[in-house]
Parts: C-alpha cells; sequence; structure tokens
C-alpha cells in the first residue's frame, strides 16, 4: 500500500485544500485518498499484461517471455497503446457526432431552443469543403454541412475531409505514410480488429493504425465538435469569468454542470435565465439559481457565456463536500461513479442526462434534443426543489476563486492581432521570429491524483512563462492556470519574461489563452496551420518552435490528443507514467514501443511523445526543442535582454507626480 | 497598443464619431440630406470612406450609412482591472476615427469651411479651387492631378514616402530643421495640427518657409482632423496605382504597409483625438513617432517595424536642437524602413530633390543667366577616359561677383564625361539630368535646357557662398551617384569668358543638331529591341510599359534612349531589353516579342499589346500618365485631356475621373493614359488614323506643345489643323464638339469609322 500523503501534497490549490481537510473530517473518501489506497499495478502500468483473449491474462515480467499465443512485448504494449488511443477517439468523435445529429436537427428546425448563432462561421466552415453558400440561408447550409459531416463517420473509402485544412505539405507527409484517415468509426473499428487476439503482431505496423485513428479525431471528430459547437453556441470571443469553487453562492440554488458536451449545458443556461425559473427558485426560498461548471463542461460554458468554472476533473468530489450543491447534472466522459455515495452525504442530487451514461443509484433524466429547453427546465427545477434539503450544519463553501479571462478561439487571435481590417497572425509570427517570444507551448490535459492537483501544471507553465513562452490551454489543465491568476491581463505584465511582457501588454491578453475544452485542442492545430500559413516558420507545423505538454495526464483522450498533435508534427511531452514504459532496468527490450513512439515516431512525423516525470526536465527539454526549431528556421538566439523596453509603465510613473513636475517630464520644454 | 494607448485611443474614437454624428444631424436639417459633398478634383468621392467602405458617397444623406458602419467598429474603454484584450479593439476604433473625420472634413467643405481660411498665406502651388486660387488659404486635400504627377517619383523611390507631422515643434527653427531635413531626402510632408492653438504650419509661415505642391510641404489645416488627408492621399495611391477597388480595405492598408513608406510625426502634447486617429493610420501599416513621452510599442506585425517610438525631444543626444531635430528625423526614417538616398553634395545651401520645384522670384533674385538678357547652354559630350581629370572644375572668365544686383551675365556649363560602358547614345540622357541635379540646390532654379537654360540665384544662395563652382560640384557628385555604372569620370568647365562661351556654345549647337538628326532616325523599325519599364510595378503590380523609339513611356519621363542607358546601369533592373522577334502587323504595332512580354509582365493580366492602336488592345496604364486619349464615338476621332486640365471635357467627366478608367494596369479600349510627346510621335495611334484625329485637346496642352505640334500638322499634310482641334475654352458638351468640327472643316469628319 503507497504512503498516506498529507493534504497539501494532494492539491496545490487552497481551496481544494480546504475540503479535503473537510472530506477528513467527515471521514469521506476521495479520489486523492484512493489514489493513496490504490498502488498501480506494476505490470499493467508498464503495458506488459495482455488481456485480449480467454487464455491470458499474460503478464509479462521476464527477459524473452512472450503470452501464450507467442505475444511478445512490444507487441502488447502497442496493441494496449493503440485501444486507449482508438477508446479516446471514440470518446471525443462520438461527441462530435451527437453534434452533427445536433446540427442536422436545427437546421430542420426539429431541435427546441437551437438556432444557428454564428453564421460566418458557419459560411467559413461550409467554404472548406465548397458547400455553396452564396444566396443560401443559413439552414440549408447547416443541413448540407451536417450530412457531409454525418458522413464522415460511416465513410469507408477515401479522405476523411477536414484533412485538406491541414498545411499542404504536412497533407502530402501523411498521404505518403498511408496514414491520412478514411472514416472515423472505420479507422476504430480497424484498431479494435487489428487489436484482437491472432491479428496485427508488428509494433511499427500497430502504432501505424493508431496514428490513423488518432488523425480520424484531431482532423476529424474532434474538428467537427468544435465547429459545430462555435456555429451552434457562438464562436468564443474573451470575456471575464471565474473560477474555483468559490463561486458555489451560499443564498442560491447551486447547479453543477459535469461532462463535456455543450449541447445540454447550454440549455440549461439558457433554462436558468428564464424568467419562470427564477421565480420557482425564489419561490423556494433561494435567491436564484447559481450556475458551474466542472471539467470541460465548465469550459464551454465558461468561454461562450461567462459561466463560472467551479473547477477541473479533481474539483467534482469536492464540489459536492461544500454541501451547497443541489443537483451535479452529468453527461459524458471523466464521471466518477464515486459521485453517487459521495452525494449520499449531503443532499446532491446527482442527475445523469445522457443515453450512453447511467451511474447506478443517480437520478436519470435523459436529454433529448428535441426538446431540450423543456428537459432542461424540468432538471433545473428537480434541484430547486432539492434546495429546501441542504443541511445547512453541513456547508462549507470555501471563499477562493480568481477571475479569468478565457475566448481564446483561433478567429479571436486572428481579430485580436489587426481588428477587422487588419487581423492576421504575423505580430505573432514577428514576435516569435523576433524573440520577443521564445516560442509557444500547450499546456493541456487531465488532474490526475497521482500527482499533487494542479502542482505540475503550474509548475511547468509559470516557468515556461519566465522563458518567455507563450502558452495556450485547454481543457482541466486551463482551469488549473485560471484558479491562479495567470489567465488574467495583470500576469501578462507580472509573470514573464521581458519579450512576452511587451507583447501581452501590446494585445492586451493574459500570458496563458484558454482555447476551449478537452475536443477544441484542434483549435490549436488550426492556430498552427494559420502561423505556417502565415509565413516565416518555415512551411510545415513541425518547424514551428512550439512543444505540447500534458503534465497530469490521466484519460484515454489524452492519449490520442497527444497521437494526433504527434501525427501532425508536434513534440509532445505527458508527465506522469507511461503506459509503455516496460521494465528496462529489469526487463531488456520491454521499452521498445516506449524508443519507437518517440524516435520511430519523430522520423516519420517530425513529433514525438515523451513521458518524463520531473518538471524541471520537462521545461529543460522543452525549451530545448524550441531553441533548436528557432536555430533550424535561422532565427536569432533566444535573448531576453534584447526586450521589455515598451509598455506603459513610464509614463504610468510620469502620470503620477503633480502637474507642473508631470507636464515637463512628459512634454519637456513646451512649445514656444 | 498597450493599455493606455487603448485607453486614450478609445476614448478618443467614441467621442469624435459621436460629434461627427451631431455635426451631420445639424447639416443634414440646414443643408437637407441630397446636398452634394465631395473633395476638390478627385475622382474618388471622399477617399478614405470610397476605399474603406466602399461607399462613393455623393451627398450628405449618404454619410449616415458611414457613421453608422463607424459606431460598429467603436469599443469601450478597457477596464482597469482583468482587462480583456484591446489591440484589434483599438485598431478598429482608429478606423472609426478616421471614418468619422473623413466625414466631419466633407461637412465643413459644405459649409465652406475647408479648405482652411488663414488670411496672408500663400501656397506655393496647391490644389485648385477657382479664381482665388492659393490665397489665404491652407491646401486642404491633395488633388488627383498633383497625387498622379507625384506618381513616377513615389513609384519609382525619388520620393521614398511621406512624412505626415502633426503639431507643433519645440520652436520655429526646429519646424524648419525637421522640414528641411524631410526635403533634403525627397520625403513628402504633409502639415496639420496644434498644440494649444499653434501649429507647425505657423511656425513655418513664420520663418518664410515656402509651402505647398512646389516645395513637397503641403499645409492640410491646422486641425489634428486636415491630418486625414494624408490617408485620403495614401488610400487614393492604392486605388491609382495598385487596381484596386473601392471596399476593399484590406488589400488597400495591406498595400500601403508594403509600398507606401509613410509614417505619422506627432510634435508636442498627443491628446485623446491623436491617439485615435494614430491607431487609425497604424491601420495602414503607418507607425507613429512622438517627440514627448509617450508609452511606446516595440513588437512588429501590423507595422512592418515599431509601431508607436517615443523619443522625448529632450532626451535625444545632440550638441542643439537643431541636432536633435535631425536625429528625430533620422529615427523616423529607420522605424519606417524608408530607403533613403541622399546626396552628399557639396555646396553651402541645402540640397535634395524636394527643391526641385522652388522658385526663385525677382524680388530674391542675385543673379541670373539666361532668359531674355543673356545666354545660357549646357553641353555635354563624352571622351576617351585619359582626356578627363575627375572632380576638375574649370571656371573660365569671370565669376557673378561684379554682377550688379539682380543682373545677368553669358553662362556655359561643359560636362565632359568618360566611362568604358558610356556610348554617345547616352549623351543626351545624361545631359537632361543637368535641369534636375542644378534645381536640387535650395535657391537655384533651373529651366530649360541645351542653349534655353536659364538659371537662377537667389540672394540667400549667393550669401550663404553659393558660387559658379557648385555648379561643377553638383554635377560631379550625382553623375557618379545616379549614373555610376556609366560615368567613371567627370570633369566639368564653367564657362563665362564671351570668347570661350561662343566657342562652345557653337559645338554644342552642333551637336545639339547631330543629335536630332540622330534621333530622328531613330524609328522603331530601325531597331530590333524595345525596353520594357516596369518601374512603377512596386505600385501598379500588372502595369507594364513597351517603351519603343517612336513611343515614351506613359508618364513622359522615360523614352527609349532612357531605358536604354537605365538597362546598362543596372542589367536586372526595371528595364529589360524585348527581343521583337518576329513581326505580325506592323500597322497595329505587334511583335512576337512584344506579346509575350505584355503576358509575362502584366502576369497574366493582358495577353496582347497594340504599340499603336488605342482601340485595338491598347497598352496599360499605372496612373501617372501625362494625357489620357479617348474616343469620342459622335465625332470620329480622340480627345486629348492634359493632366494639368481640371476643367469638364465633352466627353462629360474631367481627367480625374476618366483616369479612374484609364489606369490601374486595365487594357480599355477607346481609351489610353500616354506620355505628351507620344503625342508629336508619327507612329501616334498611327493604325487608327494618327494625329489627324484629334479633335478636342486641353489648351494648356495645345498653348506649351504649339511649335512641335505646328510641325506635326505640317508632316500631316494639314498646316491648319492645330486651329480645327477645339479646347475648353469653347467647346464642353458632344454638340457643340461636332458643331465646331463641321464649322472648322476638321478631317476627322470624312476619314474612316473608328470602329
Amino acid at each position: 500500500m503507497a504512503k498516506k500523503r498529507e493534504i497539501h501534497e494532494y492539491s496545490s490549490d487552497p481551496a481544494a485544500q480546504q475540503m479535503l481537510a473537510r472530506a477528513e473530517e467527515l471521514g469521506i473518501q476521495t479520489a486523492f485518498t484512493r489514489a493513496d489506497d490504490m498502488a498501480p499495478c506494476n505490470i499493467g502500468g508498464a503495458g506488459m499484461c495482455c488481456k485480449q483473449c480467454g487464455m491470458g491474462p499474460c503478464r509479462l515480467t521476464k527477459d524473452g517471455q512472450v503470452g501464450i499465443c507467442g505475444a511478445t512485448i512490444d507487441t502488447i504494449q502497442a496493441r494496449n497503446l493503440a485501444r486507449a488511443i482508438a477508446a479516446g477517439a471514440a470518446a471525443h468523435s462520438d461527441h462530435g457526432r451527437d453534434m452533427a445529429f445536433l446540427l442536422k436537427a436545427t437546421a430542420n428546425n426539429e431541435a427546441e431552443g437551437y438556432f444557428i448563432r454564428d453564421i460566418a462561421k458557419l459560411r467559413i466552415v461550409a467554404g472548406y469543403y465548397d458547400i455553396p453558400t452564396e444566396g443560401r440561408s443559413p439552414e440549408e447550409i447547416a443541413n448540407d454541412l451536417a450530412d457531409l459531416y454525418i458522413a464522415q463517420y460511416g465513410q469507408q473509402r477515401g479522405e476523411a475531409a477536414p484533412i485538406r485544412r491541414a498545411p499542404k505539405k504536412r497533407q502530402e507527409l501523411w498521404r505518403a505514410q498511408g496514414v491520412v484517415p478514411r472514416g472515423v468509426d472505420r479507422e476504430i473499428v480497424e484498431t479494435l480488429h487489428r487489436t484482437h487476439i491472432g491479428d496485427d503482431q508488428d509494433l511499427e505496423h500497430i502504432l501505424e493504425h493508431a496514428i490513423r485513428t488518432a488523425l480520424a479525431d484531431g482532423w476529424g471528430g474532434s474538428m467537427m465538435a468544435t465547429d459545430i459547437s462555435d456555429i451552434l453556441f457562438g464562436t468564443p470571443a474573451p470575456i471575464l469569468g471565474q473560477a474555483n469553487l468559490g463561486v458555489i453562492k451560499e443564498n442560491m440554488v447551486n447547479v453543477v454542470v459535469h461532462g463535456h458536451e455543450p449541447s445540454l449545458s447550454e440549455m440549461i443556461v439558457a433554462a436558468s435565465q428564464d424568467p419562470e425559473i427564477i421565480e420557482y427558485a425564489k419561490a423556494a426560498g433561494a435567491q436564484g439559481i447559481n450556475l458551474s461548471g466542472i471539467c470541460c463542461t465548465a469550459n464551454e460554458i465558461l468561454m461562450r457565456q461567462g459561466i463560472p468554472a467551479a473547477g477541473n476533473f479533481l474539483h467534482q468530489e469536492l464540489a459536492i463536500m461544500t454541501g451547497a450543491v443541489e443537483a451535479m447534472i452529468v453527461d459524458v466522459q471523466c464521471i466518477m461513479q464515486a459521485l453517487v455515495s459521495l452525494a449520499t452525504n449531503f443532499h446532491t442530487k446527482i442527475i445523469t442526462t445522457s443515453p450512453k451514461v447511467r451511474l447506478k443509484g443517480a437520478t436519470h433524466i435523459e436529454f433529448d434534443e428535441h426538446k431540450a429547453l423543456t428537459i432542461a427546465k424540468q432538471i433545473l427545477k428537480v434541484a430547486i426543489d432539492n434546495f429546501k434539503e441542504r443541511d445547512r450544519s453541513k456547508t462549507q463553501i470555501p471563499q477562493i476563486k480568481e477571475d479569468l479571462i478565457p475566448g481564446f478561439s483561433n478567429e479571436y487571435i486572428n481579430y485580436m492581432l489587426g481588428g477587422s481590417y487588419r487581423g492576421s497572425f504575423r505580430p505573432l509570427n514577428d514576435a516569435i521570429m523576433s524573440g520577443r517570444i521564445r516560442g509557444v507551448a500547450a499546456v493541456v490535459g487531465c488532474n490526475n491524483p497521482r500527482s499533487s492537483q494542479d502542482y505540475l501544471h503550474n509548475k511547468v507553465t509559470k516557468d515556461l512563462l519566465k522563458q518567455d513562452v507563450l502558452i495556450v490551454q485547454t481543457g482541466c489543465g486551463a482551469i488549473a492556470a485560471a484558479k491562479l491568476g495567470l489567465m488574467l491581463g495583470e500576469a501578462g505584465l507580472s509573470e514573464v519574461g521581458p519579450g512576452l511582457r511587451e507583447i501581452c501588454e501590446t494585445v492586451g491578453i493574459p500570458p496563458v489563452l484558454h482555447m476551449g475544452s478537452c475536443v477544441d485542442n484542434t483549435r490549436i492545430l488550426t492556430v498552427l496551420t494559420q502561423m505556417v500559413a502565415e509565413g516565416g516558420l518555415g512551411d510545415d507545423i513541425d518547424q514551428i518552435p512550439a512543444v505540447g505538454l500534458a503534465p497530469e495526464w490521466m484519460s484515454e483522450k489524452a492519449l490520442v490528443i497527444g497521437a494526433y498533435c504527434v501525427a501532425s508534427g508536434a513534440y509532445v511531452i505527458f508527465g506522469g507514467a507511461s503506459p509503455v514504459s516496460g521494465m528496462p532496468d529489469r526487463v531488456a527490450d520491454s521499452d521498445l514501443v516506449q524508443k519507437y513512439i518517440s524516435q520511430g515516431w519523430e522520423e516519420r512525423y517530425g513529433g514525438k511523445l515523451d513521458f518524463i516525470l520531473d518538471p524541471d526536465e520537462m521545461v529543460k527539454v522543452a525549451l530545448e526543442h524550441i531553441d533548436k526549431k528557432r536555430a533550424a528556421l535561422g532565427l536569432p538566439e533566444y535573448n531576453p535582454e534584447a526586450f521589455g523596453r515598451s509598455g506603459d509603465a513610464r509614463m504610468r510613473n510620469l502620470e503620477a507626480l503633480p502637474l507642473e513636475e508631470r507636464r515637463k517630464a512628459i512634454y519637456g520644454t513646451a512649445a514656444d | 497598443m498597450s493599455r493606455y494607448i487603448a485607453t486614450r485611443a478609445l476614448r478618443g474614437a467614441n467621442s469624435l464619431v459621436s460629434e461627427a454624428e451631431v455635426m451631420l444631424q445639424k447639416a443634414l436639417q440646414e443643408k437637407g440630406p441630397e446636398t452634394p459633398v465631395s473633395f476638390p478634383n478627385t475622382a474618388y468621392y471622399l477617399p478614405t470612406i470610397s476605399g474603406m467602405t466602399g461607399i462613393n458617397v455623393e451627398t450628405l444623406g449618404q454619410l449616415k450609412e458611414v457613421l453608422g458602419q463607424a459606431r460598429t467598429l467603436l469599443h469601450p474603454l478597457p477596464s482597469e482591472n482583468h482587462w480583456t484584450p484591446y489591440l484589434g479593439e483599438t485598431l478598429d476604433s482608429g478606423m472609426a476615427t478616421l471614418l468619422a473625420a473623413e466625414t466631419i472634413e466633407a461637412v465643413r467643405f459644405v459649409y465652406g469651411l475647408q479648405p482652411e481660411a488663414c488670411p496672408g498665406f500663400l501656397l506655393a502651388g496647391g490644389t485648385s479651387y477657382g479664381p482665388e486660387d492659393g490665397k489665404d488659404h491652407l491646401n486642404g486635400p491633395i488633388d488627383d492631378i498633383q497625387l498622379r504627377s507625384w506618381g513616377i517619383q513615389l513609384v519609382d523611390g525619388r520620393m521614398p514616402g511621406f512624412a505626415a507631422i502633426v503639431g507643433c515643434a519645440k520652436s520655429n527653427a526646429v519646424a524648419v530643421k525637421l522640414v528641411r531635413e524631410l526635403q533634403r531626402r525627397n520625403i513628402l510632408t504633409f502639415l496639420s495640427g496644434n498644440v494649444n492653438g499653434r501649429s507647425i504650419i505657423h511656425q513655418l509661415q513664420e520663418e518664410g518657409v515656402e509651402l505647398g505642391y512646389d516645395t513637397y510641404t503641403v499645409p492640410f489645416g491646422t486641425d489634428t482632423l486636415s491630418a486625414i488627408y494624408a490617408l485620403g492621399f495614401a488610400t487614393r495611391s492604392a486605388l491609382t496605382f495598385g487596381g484596386l477597388k473601392p471596399g476593399m480595405a484590406h488589400e488597400i492598408l495591406l498595400y500601403n504597409k508594403e509600398r507606401v513608406f509613410a509614417f505619422v510625426l506627432a510634435l508636442g502634447e498627443v491628446d485623446d483625438l491623436k491617439y485615435a486617429a494614430a491607431a487609425g493610420a497604424i491601420n495602414y501599416g503607418f507607425p507613429v513617432i512622438a517627440d514627448t513621452v509617450i508609452p511606446e510599442i516595440l513588437p512588429t506585425g501590423v507595422t512592418t517595424y515599431e509601431h508607436v517610438v517615443s523619443m522625448p525631444f529632450d532626451e535625444i543626444a545632440g550638441k542643439d536642437d537643431l541636432d536633435k531635430a535631425e536625429q528625430l528625423i533620422q529615427k523616423c526614417i529607420e522605424v519606417r524602413g524608408v530607403k533613403v538616398k541622399v546626396s552628399n553634395v557639396d555646396v553651402p545651401v541645402p540640397y535634395g530633390s524636394a527643391f526641385e520645384g522652388e522658385v526663385v522670384r525677382k524680388a530674391d533674385l542675385r543673379v541670373e543667366f539666361g532668359g531674355k538678357h543673356s545666354r545660357c547652354f549646357e553641353f555635354l559630350h563624352m571622351a576617351k577616359l585619359d582626356e578627363v581629370t575627375d572632380g576638375k572644375v574649370e571656371i573660365v572668365g569671370p565669376n557673378f561677383s561684379g554682377v550688379a544686383a539682380q543682373g545677368s551675365m553669358d553662362l556655359g556649363i561643359v560636362a565632359k564625361v568618360a566611362g568604358r560602358q558610356m556610348q554617345a547614345d547616352f549623351e543626351p540622357v545624361l545631359e537632361r539630368q543637368i535641369h534636375y541635379f542644378v534645381n536640387g540646390a535650395s535657391g537655384i532654379q533651373h529651366i530649360g535646357q541645351r542653349d534655353i537654360t536659364w538659371i537662377r540665384v537667389s540672394n540667400v544662395a549667393a550669401e550663404k557662398g553659393f558660387d559658379l563652382e557648385h555648379f561643377g560640384k553638383i554635377l560631379h557628385a550625382r553623375f557618379h551617384e545616379d549614373f555610376g555604372a556609366i560615368v567613371d569620370k567627370v570633369e566639368v568647365m564653367i564657362v563665362t569668358d564671351p570668347k570661350g562661351h561662343t566657342e562652345w556654345l557653337e559645338k554644342a549647337r552642333a551637336a545639339y543638331d547631330f543629335r536630332n538628326k540622330r534621333l530622328a532616325d531613330l524609328t522603331d523599325d530601325k531597331v530590333d529591341e524595345f525596353y520594357s519599364c516596369t518601374l512603377c510595378q512596386s505600385f501598379a503590380p500588372n502595369h507594364v510599359c513597351v517603351v519603343s523609339p517612336e513611343r515614351l513611356g506613359l508618364c513622359g519621363a522615360y523614352n527609349w534612349l532612357d531605358c536604354k542607358a537605365s538597362y546598362s546601369i543596372n542589367p536586372t533592373g526595371p528595364n529589360q531589353p524585348i527581343k521583337l522577334g518576329k513581326l505580325q502587323d506592323f500597322v497595329k504595332g505587334y511583335w512576337e516579342g512584344t506579346n509575350e512580354y505584355a503576358r509575362i509582365g502584366s502576369h497574366g493580366a493582358v495577353q496582347e499589346v497594340s504599340m499603336y492602336s488605342i482601340m485595338e488592345n491598347p497598352m496599360t496604364a499605372c496612373g501617372c500618365f501625362e494625357c489620357i486619349v479617348m474616343l469620342i464615338p459622335e465625332a470620329n476621332g480622340v480627345m486629348v485631356v492634359s493632366r494639368e486640365d481640371t476643367a469638364m471635357t465633352p466627353a462629360g467627366m474631367t481627367f480625374s475621373t476618366l483616369a479612374g478608367i484609364a489606369g490601374g494596369g486595365l487594357q480599355t479600349p477607346g481609351v489610353m493614359g500616354v506620355g505628351k510627346f507620344y503625342l508629336i510621335s508619327p507612329k501616334f495611334i498611327s493604325a487608327d488614323g494618327g494625329f489627324k484625329r484629334v479633335i478636342w485637346m486641353s489648351s494648356v496642352l495645345k498653348e506649351s506643345m504649339a511649335d512641335e505640334f505646328k510641325a506635326v500638322c505640317e508632316r500631316e499634310g494639314d498646316p491648319d489643323l492645330l486651329d480645327k482641334i477645339a479646347d475648353e475654352r469653347n467647346v464642353t458638351e458632344v454638340e457643340d464638339l461636332l458643331a465646331w468640327l463641321e464649322a472648322h472643316n476638321h478631317p476627322a469628319l470624312v476619314m474612316d469609322p473608328m470602329f
């Protein structure tokens, strides 16, 4: 049994620490304590356990040992990794499929409460696929787009349509490698087939298809999900929001939405603003309804509506522990089964809504997009009715929260760098080329209770900021930085190196840009593609001085994201344990797969996947990679001394002077 | 931007748009929505509004829509804490400021408040407003005529950019120095704005600095709003030379960022409105430099180099204010990346092509050479390398110290050059440069050429020590600098001694005669290559000139010999030989080589080009043509409109409007922009009937080239033809034109139909 950790070792977030102390006080188990109790299986953890058939499970722990069928360690690891990637792709892409059906229903006026909010984006996206737009209604265009997107899932031959949005050179590389995905479902099914007993048993060949499956998600299902979310709910733009448990309010009906899809949560937002519902809440003795989010559902409504985020993945139990949550409404992905039994300690109702996800013991109110608003109101009424059950003696809300400015879609980034007339990525590329920005890092991914919550995320983020690396974030990693105040303009003045400070001050941005939920990592692919198109940073993604980091990864979705980023040319560093680490100190050649996804993939795709435990090492390696790419492009060596002269500081100091002195200091001797 | 700048610019933008709305509302009530609005002599309506929004404003009522658009571009001020980004928002608000500013100026024109009144002020060349031209008012917007006549200099880099100065300099002396430094570099300078009521325009006026088109320094107005005219000028550059259309805002702005080297120099306090207007200018890629403390924005991207630079005047390292002023201009040039060629000519007066247009008036005259009372000539000939002593300036005869004030004396300038690449054909090319070179000295005026040269030296120049030897120094320096590739040695002799003068004048005249014959013999059928001219492709990307011995470039600045010399100087430059190859049609002027070149040079925009026809595949034009030739179908002939002519033509359009059809690299049968000397060529629309087709011509052209036209009329066998050609003094309508032609028995009426 693993060692029991101190509370400050569980989480670096003080709000979480308060709630964990509360859990101890109440004698309640959480994912944090369960992680202490549950030592990870070292054989499974190394990827050396095969459960593919009834002859096993085969646990391979010796040199040269093979499974009953003769499968070698590297085959077993490759199959395990490929299956995990396929599962991640399935989760993201299935989310995208539901969005496509929702778009279809909306276009045909069959989806209650939904409408096309972002017609401009609809037309741009339709334009990628040569769907005619001139003289057509948004609904007609949306119907065609929905049909095209739905067809991407069952497409059997040819190339998945969104592939054409990648840089030309990258597309050619994929074609040369034979990894252009055909259809989303086909690639996932083929992964499952190939990894069945007695099929594909060549690590490179298995992993080649894992890449193809990942691309079907990154340049397929996930990308489509983001497109449609923007079309239906609006492309995000900066907005003031808040994050952490302090957003839960004492005198209100607290409803927490948790999961991943915006289709339900957006309707809950709409319903919560309905006068009838507000009246209903007041009648129940509350001041109103207070909505907040957990995980990526939080991100979806945070970046579009400014609805506060109660926290990231590991906050789902802690939110309930405040004793002030009337209902937690969940849809899909990353929902702990532990919520149900935890909730029995309080009055909180766990309400499942997805036809795909039920938790034993939870209330199920199935969501149906055809009568979405009606169902959303029904759910809220259940929450409101539950308000009277709240036990005030058990209520404890940490008064900790932080403001943030989320909403950095690639569309807005383009706008913010030049406005309606001159919007482009030129200033960003210029900043990288000059060395004001050393490089760009995407710090994304999950929470993992095996390490201190948010610690690795924020440690890596803060260290890179000091090195003038601009950070973009999505998912639970984004909420980690938000809770620390890194997503505010002020952080762009105080938490960064001198060159990045100039850029933040020029544009008015935080140094860490919140780009959305985990399915929105495709926005980062789009940004990288646009940077390539703008010119000056090479002609393909792998030449850009950029890295991807997932310091606290845990889900299979993280693995598929890592894989499609690598296939797109990115260097990706995961923190924590590798699922294919092997035991190279004890078992020879048990790290062939580990080596292959690093060196092998780099040779093929220019990107690679490494697992690094130590955050200092992660930062060091990330910077080395960025500097290597800078040098390859012939860019000047990073030199922070050269920058930092511009900005408001001097002006603000002078303006604080008394009038006469101020005049002289600013204007010099007055004109005659 | 920074938050400080964003806050102030957004505040300025919001209040200016509101102000414009109030003003427009009042004007609509008082004058009515149908009241016409326009800027003087432009075919581009209100140019910034037209370029940015595509709305071609002709009446007050249309301005409502413009301000409606401006309002949608406005944004609230950034918060004190936890702000959202502001760069894009500020740039948009800057654009709103420009739309509002141009709206306000347009309304002021309706009320007669523009151009700004300035009692006692006299423009040295400016926009034409009618009888009281140039007196007691500032210039207001630049007209299309001037834009086009500066066109060739802007496109070939002689005029490397423009400076929009807003505000008031530290002292009058600094103001003069700043302008002189810009003039020295041939940078066009636009003046506007004030600080507490005092403007740099007042400062320069007090110091007696000539302001106007002629001196490259144009006073727009003493308020900040008049700076909009600089952006109107920039917008029109893109429309005129870039072939862009109204409403192509993104392309127009990028065109300016990449091709128009302009910057804003803010002198003195920068207020909200100046910040807002500067944000508008940054959309064009024009950086802002201030001589006070303002927050600096050094990252690049929207502009090519730094966006906003602060260079507090008192902090500039320099031995005195004038030295500091020089540093300031140096910095501006660096920030915009303006490519400047400064001539280091060792003369005791300021030197630069901005002084080319300077006039020396009788009252300021020290001495003149040529004109009514004396003879003056200039002559350049080549010699063997060992016959020329480089740098030698010899004065043969007395200098002008003995000449009474405002008196005159005979003068001959004889330049002897040598170089391995030098050819006799280049002699006249180089000789013609003497005019520009001498004119570049401040206080020296040069008119004419050959033996009709007329040079004036002002009192100021003479007092500063300008003497005869300086003519030699100027020529030596400039020939080396501009023609170093063909000229290795330059020696100059200045002759005032009567005997020597007579001798050399005879030699020169013999050479002029010889060259005239050579030129007359130099016809299209005697050469096997023409030259391309893509000088203006930096401005008009799809236009190409094909220059033949009998058809010079449409700007009038480059003939076949010039192109040949230019090719020798720079073999990879804008003038490339076009091998004619197989002759396809000598009447219309088609060769395999010219057609192929037209296709390649125009990037496929033009498929074929006829050298001698206006009706079939006529040659395209950028925007710097000297005149426009246009078919008048009813009259079976063509009219010729001069760039200087602002009056109405029988085609129902003024030059400015016509120019929109003729320019931008478009092939429009029946319309052609040409150089005026092409009119006297035997190949002038020879496929369509030649000079006899001219049925109407601007009087300014008729008079200024009367002698040349007379010779052409004789050549065409109709010596009285010139009198049969109508002009704007007698005809401005087609009906009247036909009556005139009948009455004067014009030959075009009985010629074959033109189409």
